[in-house]
């Protein structure tokens, strides 16, 4: 099983990012993203 | 490689900060390409960067992951999770050797000719101690009344987004200038703690705080892309210990060859005078050879 392990941890990966994108995760990270982050700036 | 691996990281940082428009509209770019995770430290916030910082937006969707529960929506992460996933299943820690803009910042900065200073060893789980409290729990657990929490590590520790975003954006707009206040000059003055101490420890805020750099390092032992180290060929000349910026000794089998604090710069790779290290693609794990440290 250890020999398989990057294998199987880069197509769980694939499954995630696919469930985040048929989710619509990359357009909130987008909409996060397209404001100015008060907290990362600073002031808020 | 070496000048490869300085050309790799400026490409890196033009590529993910290429706007820079003089007559741009909005204060930070809001185009289509900051869909994508940047597969390193660079603060969204600024107002060049073209893509999104995953450590941001692995905060945002864990702080908001209660709120939108409580309104029937699922969303844990999973594709910036599924990004740094796939990123560090095939690289490992490469990006923070080849790509990350902050790691070069890093090594500008400790190539002053300033009295250099080990990092204690202990201060190796230091990165561990943020990605756990700060990335996770923190934004999870500590929500207010409708179920949001904050982006702990963005607000009271990442250096990188006030000298991207804090600095920049407080000259560039009256606005947020006028909003400073006491968090500011806190964050101000926790950058410059920070480049003092890379002026001295090479990498320190790698080392020592940078949670992406753990997310990556849990995948070195396991990516794809590994490194191979021959003890027969070994004549233990120390060049490798002497050259790491990240102190890793595996000659003598203090640390692993893949241990994750390694950023895979490659330096130990082209000062080795018997070339008794390898970077190695294996998709599959080859049968444990006598005199191969693997795992």
């Amino acid at each position: 099983m250890k020999r398989y392990a990057s294998l199987i941890v880069f197509f769980i990966s694939i499954l995630l990012a696919g469930y985040g994108l048929f989710t619509n995760e990359a357009n909130i990270l987008w909409q996060k993203a397209i404001t100015i982050c008060l907290s990362c700036i600073g002031i808020g | 490689m070496g000048r490869h691996r300085k050309l790799t990281q400026f490409l890196s940082l033009l590529i993910g900060n290429l706007y820079l428009l003089p007559w741009r509209e909005s204060p930070i770019f809001q185009g289509a390409t900051k869909r994508i995770c940047f597969p390193g430290l660079n603060c969204y916030s600024c107002p060049a960067a073209t893509m999104s910082c995953p450590l941001g937006g692995l905060q945002n969707a864990l702080a908001d992951f209660r709120a939108n529960l409580m309104l029937g929506v699922f969303h844990p992460g999973a594709y910036i999770i599924g990004t740094l996933g796939l990123i560090g299943s095939v690289l490992g820690r490469i990006p923070c050797g080849w790509l990350c803009p902050f790691g070069l910042f890093q090594e500008i900065l400790f190539a002053s000719p300033f009295k250099k200073i080990a990092l204690p060893r202990f201060l190796r789980y230091g990165p561990f101690f943020f990605l756990i409290f700060f990335v996770i729990l923190f934004p999870l657990l500590l929500v207010d009344s409708l179920g949001y929490g904050q982006t702990f590590f963005c607000k009271y520790v990442c250096p990188a987004g006030t000298f991207e975003a804090g600095i920049p954006l407080s000259i560039m707009e009256k606005d947020i200038r006028g909003a400073i206040g006491l968090l500011f000059y806190y964050k101000f003055t926790l950058l410059i703690a920070i480049v003092l101490w890379c002026l001295v420890t090479s990498r320190a805020f790698c080392r020592s705080i940078c949670p992406l750099g753990a997310i990556f390092g849990l995948f070195n032992r396991i990516s794809m892309v590994k490194l191979r180290f021959n003890k027969d060929n070994c004549v233990e000349c120390k060049a490798c210990y002497k050259i790491c910026p990240t102190d890793i000794s595996f000659f003598d089998n203090i640390d692993n060859i893949n241990s994750p604090a390694c950023i895979r710069c490659m330096k130990c790779y082209k000062i080795c005078p018997t070339h008794s290290i390898n970077l190695v693609f294996e998709p599959i794990l080859k049968e444990n050879k006598e005199n191969f440290q693997e795992n």
